[in-house]
């Protein structure tokens, strides 16, 4: 609306716009409706012409632009209570005279046209109105009715020429409310005389869907959206997000948020997720994509931060009841106020409708995080096409207001791409897996990508346990990757191999032990013997040198007897 | 036994016209301003009342340019209009009321069998 007043005052002496009061319509009108001139709201039956028309006078009112509501199909009264619900301060308006309600009945069976007449009773009644009030806004709803009330259809073309003009003369904004036709915009081609804003209401039904769109067909002397806008008929009346707008210039922050399980947060470089990224969860069924988005929130919850937890699958009752047997008290946020659940079946809506839904509970509850749970289930709505634009504004969204988005999707068993290839969306990326081995399934958790971090490259063990969730390595051997019960009895098998082999080395020992003190008998024997043998021969070589001595003696003592020549 | 029949309905018939034209007649033209077809429509009323219904109607001719709060009682889009508000059905009359014979069936004081 702030927006609205800023190009108002821009353009001023261009043309004068008027704030309908309407989200969003203000936006990409840029402004309101043409100031003072009358505007067409055309579309078929059940579009929310009338809750649109009546959305502007109630709207005005409160800001200080009395108007009247000119009703030809329902009673005042009818009306009144049609939309007493979404602004539940009609009644005090109307009392306060800012509003005055006038049903105009026609009825056929009624009229006898007897000659020549005019509308003069119409203009009459409306100028009377206006005046009385001081009307700033009018709305004639649907003026078209006049039609099967009168024959004359010449002479009420003429009138009603007239009366767009004399509208103007009064310096009233008007909406004027026409069914749709076949050929032309409206059944009696209105258009032709109000020509100025011409807004085109349809619902189309796509897969057995309605959407809501709105189109502004023309808008003289004034820039506007072309595209057609889904709206939402809720209880506070129509919103309308005009979400193609949004860019890619959000700003990134170095700030982290804990992903609730310690050892995910020490696999994602030590903190946990970025703050404003988005994470996807990926895994087949049972995997535990959900515990994870539930740990998330727990852990957010817990540190006063609000949590929007967008379930497509599970009634909240249901999710706050599974996570309480993995230890996870989520009602208890619940009845904080810190966490809102907010569960709709994806068919309910179509995709744009989800997407209005969703920002509009963005906008009013301001969340830290929000989790989809579970984002593929969004899928069957749409083409994958549709699916992908429309998260990808989705994210551009959740980005621009640095909300975290954590998004489960469910895999084909075995195959992690997602079917709409939403994963290059997303900044983090975490795939859970169901191992099946030795006859038991067990999960695995690893990161396929982290933008930003230096993320662990292992896959671990990922376990729910009565007191949340745990995560532990896995085995990695000779054996390969084991998990669970096969890791457990790896485990126990390695253990009794290495008590084995402990024993091994020490018999081993004691075999060396043996064999030394072997070998030194051996040894000492060998000494002994050799002494012996030693003493012998040296006793023999002793004898040996002693017969030597006494053979030379006794030569010596013959050659003195014989007086031989002396030797040498 | 037909042909009784075919006499006990026209005198019912005739019964019922004969109470209709002893009706008081309650009616009121609403009249945009004093213009040409306003004019008209009161001259060609009160032509009609004069030569059926004399002495046997109240009229009230309403201005809504000086009382507009009678155009929204009264539930008035086009001018001039007659609303035939005695004896019941309500009828509404609009236009200057030349076409005569549409506004005396209009008013039951003439019926198709008539012509």
């Amino acid at each position: 609306m702030s927006n609205g007043k800023n190009l108002l005052s821009g353009d001023e002496s261009v043309l004068e716009k008027t704030i309908t009061g309407i989200e969003g319509l203000d936006e990409i009108t840029g402004g309101g409706l043409p100031r003072g001139r009358p505007s067409l709201i055309c579309g078929a039956a059940g579009c929310g012409k009338t809750i649109f028309a009546m959305e502007f006078i109630v709207h005005g009112a409160e800001m200080g632009e009395p108007g009247v509501f000119v009703s030809f199909e329902e009673t005042a009264e009818d009306i009144k209570k049609n939309f007493i619900s979404m602004n539940p301060n009609l009644n005090d308006l109307i009392d306060q005279n800012k509003i005055s309600m006038d049903y105009i009945r026609i009825e056929r069976s009624e009229i006898e046209e007897t000659g020549e007449y005019d509308l003069e009773g119409l203009f009459i009644r409306l100028g009377y109105a206006i005046d009385s009030i001081g009307a700033k806004r009018v709305v004639l709803d649907t003026v078209e009715a006049l039609f099967s009330g009168f024959s004359a259809e010449a002479l009420l073309r003429a009138e009603l020429r007239r009366l767009f003009h004399w509208l103007k003369s009064k310096g009233v904004t008007a909406v004027i409310t026409g069914e749709s036709g076949e050929k032309t915009l409206t059944r009696y081609g209105l258009e032709e005389y109000v020509a100025d804003c011409v807004i085109l209401l349809n619902n189309p039904v796509v897969n057995k869907i309605t959407t809501r769109n709105l189109r502004i067909v023309k808008y003289r002397g004034s820039s506007h959206g072309t595209n057609e806008y889904p709206f939402l008929i809720g209880e506070n009346g129509i919103t309308l997000l005009p979400i193609t707008s949004v860019g890619l210039n959000h700003s990134a922050p170095d700030i982290h948020v804990s992903t609730g399980i310690e050892r995910l947060d020490t696999m994602l470089n030590g903190n946990g997720y970025y703050v404003g990224s988005s994470i996807l969860v990926t895994g087949s069924a049972g995997t535990g994509k959900s515990s994870i988005a539930a740990q998330f929130a727990n852990s957010t919850c817990k540190k006063g931060c609000k949590c929007l937890y967008l379930a497509f699958e599970e009634s909240p009752k249901q999710i706050i009841r599974n996570m309480n047997s993995i230890g996870i008290d989520l009602r208890h946020w619940v009845d904080k106020g810190l966490l809102k659940f907010h569960a709709t079946r994806p068919t309910l809506y179509g995709l744009e409708i989800h997407l209005v839904t969703i920002y509009k509970l963005i906008n009013e509850l301001n969340p830290d995080i929000v989790i989809f749970d579970p984002i593929s289930n969004l899928i069957s709505v749409g083409s994958p096409d549709e699916v992908k634009s429309m998260l990808t504004r989705l994210i551009d969204f959740l980005k621009s207001k640095q909300i975290t988005a954590l998004s489960t999707s469910l895999s084909a068993m075995g195959n992690i791409e997602t079917s709409v290839g939403i994963s290059s969306l997303m900044d983090t990326w975490i795939n859970l897996e169901a191992v099946e081995t030795n006859g038991e399934r067990n999960r695995t958790i690893d990161i396929i990508k982290a933008r930003g971090m230096s993320h662990s490259n292992q896959l671990r063990e990922f376990q729910l346990t009565d007191n949340g969730i745990k995560i532990v390595d896995i085995y990695l051997g000779s054996e390969g990757m084991l998990t669970g019960s096969a890791r457990v009895s790896q485990i126990a098998l390695e253990k009794a191999q290495k008590l084995e082999r402990e024993h091994e080395i020490e018999r081993k020992q004691r075999e060396i032990e043996h064999k030394r003190e072997l070998m030194d008998a051996q040894i000492a024997e060998i000494k002994s013997k050799f002494e012996t043998e030693e003493k012998e021969l040296e006793r023999i070589i002793k004898q040996e040198k002693l017969k030597e001595k006494i053979l030379k003696k006794d030569r010596i003592e013959m050659a003195q007897m014989r007086t031989a020549d002396k030797e040498d | 036994m037909g042909k009784k029949v075919i006499n006990k309905f026209d005198e019912f018939e005739s019964a019922l016209t004969a109470e209709k034209k002893g009706d008081k007649y309650v009616l009121r033209l609403f009249v945009a301003g004093i213009n040409p077809k306003s004019r008209r429509a009161i001259e060609n009323l009160m032509e009609i009342l004069e030569e059926n219904l004399k002495d046997q109607y109240e009229l009230e001719i309403i201005d809504i340019y000086q009382q507009p709060i009678f155009a929204k009682e009264g539930q008035i889009v086009a001018a001039p209009t007659l609303i035939k508000e005695l004896p019941p059905p309500l009828r509404r009359f609009v236009g200057d009321l030349s076409n005569k014979e549409k506004l005396l069936l209009g008013l039951e004081l003439k019926s198709k069998k008539d012509e």
